[in-house]
């Protein structure tokens, strides 16, 4: 049980930047940017191909994220210069990155057994710290016997993903950044405030995917393979993880919500992960279990607050309907 | 400072909706010109100030700014040195950032756009220091989203977002058509205030006389797509609603007993 929220709470950390990505364009622009489901790819296979032709691991996450960059921007330029509307935009993106994606690995499949990642690559540095020997003894002595091999991925990754949840915060609050969303709050408010927002929505797309392909690469490098159908679905992950977190956390700032969505990315692992335990479902139900999770998280709060309206609303009635009594006793 | 020539532009040419929104239109405004723009429906007001902000590009004719060709520049570089205010309250500003964040963001307008703060310590007391001139207590209200504001306190803060970059023209479209008489009373004196404050050169859509009378130096009345009045100086002062009235309906009977002629 402790093994498996591990690794959930491992793979949460880093989806949490496909996430922040995912945010950037649905919340910040406001752009229901399908590009996402290609582009995690397309990080996964540019990280993939570049270690195995011998770049080291971190340059060649760097390049994925480039990759990804790029691919946003291209959708971005479809929508602004193309005049395509957003979801056409992202669709035909997706579709041409499937293409791309299996010309960059040559191959639908791309091992990497027995490459260095950014992951194993630290093994040496990280066993001489001996952080893993501290952590298992005090998991141990709450009384968890299947310890996990290592806390170098989640360590590593947690400071990965606040130092670029940090970053974001920051962009968003410069006057690039506060121009970006504007774009996505009203658009016509900005532009009459001079700034080009065609330019702003080419950039935020790229810096969206640019993040989503980070994460691809680094699940690559997590998992050991990059597959061409590795995306499928992405982009309701990452939806879901917005949401989940915006629900659970709330949205009062900036820094809160980035947090939020991060947080968010972590739950919903750890509830596919909790729900795949249940004999009756199966490995392939995760799609159903997402899109059912995206659907109630959708519908949930609207749920709760009516109710809520409703029972304020009779809960003044009655208090009404108490003080007539009282002033027809008096 | 603004000069528009020749300016024409059709909707819908050649289709049976075609529509002549703006007929050679001639307009010059000298530096800290407040110009009222009153006409009827469709008269082609708003097409008037797209034309000068950028948002439409006229079939023929030029607009010039400070003796500046900027009939091809887009909207979005033109806005350096125009400032506007729309008839909507929700269209001015961005409802689900801050109140110091809008502003910001309108203090970039002239300058080019940076990876630093938008909001610092000086600027935040610039944005207190020019919040208190609208007396809404929205200086308390730094980090409040724009969205909670009511539409009027929504519709000052544009208004201030607008001016106080000091733009060479300013542009408003029926800025207090949306909001109740007392709200639209106090946007109508802010509006006074800033123009002179920055002496602002203006140009004001409205529907409402008395407020097209009792503000700026000059009056211009349009009608389908022409100019058909313009008044100035001591001849505005002097202008009355029903001279208004009277004036309108003289030039609109001159204009159809020549079409008539036309036609007969
Ligand atoms: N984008 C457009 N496409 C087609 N016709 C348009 C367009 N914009 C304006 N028109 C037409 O041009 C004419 C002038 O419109 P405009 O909005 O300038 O009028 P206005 O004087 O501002 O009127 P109002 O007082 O109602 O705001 C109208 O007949 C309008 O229907
Ligand atoms: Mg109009």
């Amino acid at each position: 049980m402790f093994i498996s929220i591990f690794s959930a709470v491992e793979s949460g950390v880093i989806y949490a930047l496909m996430a922040l990505g995912v945010y950037l364009s649905f919340r910040i622009l406001d752009f229901p940017d399908l590009t996402v489901d290609g582009s995690f790819v397309t990080g996964a296979a540019v990280g993939a191909i570049s270690i195995v032709n011998g770049v080291p691991p971190i340059l060649a996450t760097v390049f994925a994220a480039l990759a990804g960059f790029v691919a946003g921007s291209i959708t971005g330029i479809l929508n602004t210069k193309g005049k395509i509307n957003p979801l056409l935009s992202g669709i035909l993106m997706m579709i041409a990155l499937y293409s791309i994606n299996l010309r960059i690995m040559g191959r639908p499949n791309l091992a990497l057994l027995n490459e260095p990642t950014l992951f194993n690559q630290i093994d040496g540095f990280w066993g001489g710290l001996g952080i893993d020997k501290t952590l298992n003894g005090l998991v141990e002595s709450m009384g968890v016997d299947s310890l996990p091999g290592t806390w170098a991925v989640l360590i590593i990754m947690t400071i990965i993903t606040i130092i670029i949840k940090l970053v974001t915060d920051y962009f968003l609050k410069t006057e690039v950044g506060l121009a970006l969303r504007a774009t996505g709050d009203n658009e016509k408010m900005i532009r009459s405030f001079s700034a080009n927002t065609n330019n702003l929505t080419i950039v935020g797309l790229g810096i969206s995917n640019g993040l989503v392909a980070l994460s691809g690469s680094l699940v690559a490098q997590y998992g050991g393979f990059a597959d061409v159908n590795m995306g499928i679905g992405m982009i309701v992950i990452g939806l879901a993880s917005v949401i989940i977190g915006e629900a659970l956390v709330g949205t009062r700032t900036i820094a809160i919500t980035t947090l939020a969505v991060i947080l968010g990315a972590i739950a919903y692992r750890i509830v596919v992960t909790l729900a795949l335990r249940a004999d009756f479902l199966e490995t392939g139900d995760m799609k159903l279990i997402t899109a059912l999770l995206v659907i109630i998280a959708l519908i949930a709060p609207k749920v709760v607050s009516a109710r809520k309206e409703a029972v304020r609303k009779k809960r003044k009635r009655t208090l009404l309907a108490s003080q007539r009594k009282e002033e027809h006793s008096a | 400072m603004l000069n528009i020539s020749s300016v024409s532009i059709t909707f819908n040419e050649d289709t049976q909706d075609e529509k002549k929104a703006l007929q050679d239109i001639d307009l010059t405004l000298d530096k800290g010109d407040f110009v009222t723009v009153i006409g009827s429906n469709g008269a082609g007001k708003s097409t008037l100030m797209n034309v000068i902000s950028g948002s439409l590009k006229p079939d023929i004719g030029i607009v010039e700014i400070d003796n500046k060709n900027v009939t091809s520049i887009p909207e979005f570089k033109r806005s350096a040195f125009i400032g506007r205010v729309f008839q909507d309250p929700m269209a001015g500003t961005a409802p689900s950032m801050t109140i110091e964040e809008n502003l910001a963001m309108a203090y970039a307008r002239n300058k080019r756009r940076t990876l630093r703060t938008g909001v610092n310590k000086k600027r935040k007391l610039l944005f207190i220091e020019f919040l208190e001139t609208l007396h809404l207590g929205l200086e308390n209200r730094l980090t409040a989203k724009v969205g909670l504001l009511s539409g009027g306190e929504r519709q000052a803060l544009s208004l201030l977002m607008a001016t106080f970059t000091e733009p060479n023209i300013l542009l408003l479209d029926e800025h207090t058509a949306a909001l109740d008489p007392s709200r639209a009373e106090l946007i109508t004196n802010l509006t006074g205030e800033v123009v002179d404050k920055f002496q602002l050169t203006t140009l004001m859509v409205t529907h409402n006389m008395q407020q097209a009378l009792d503000l700026g130096n000059r009056l211009i009345m349009m009608d389908k797509g022409q100019i058909i009045l313009e008044v100035s100086g001591k001849e505005k002062q002097e202008l009355t609603i029903e001279k208004l009235l009277h004036e309108f309906q003289r030039i609109r009977g001159e204009q159809m007993a020549n079409d008539r002629a036309i036609l007969g």
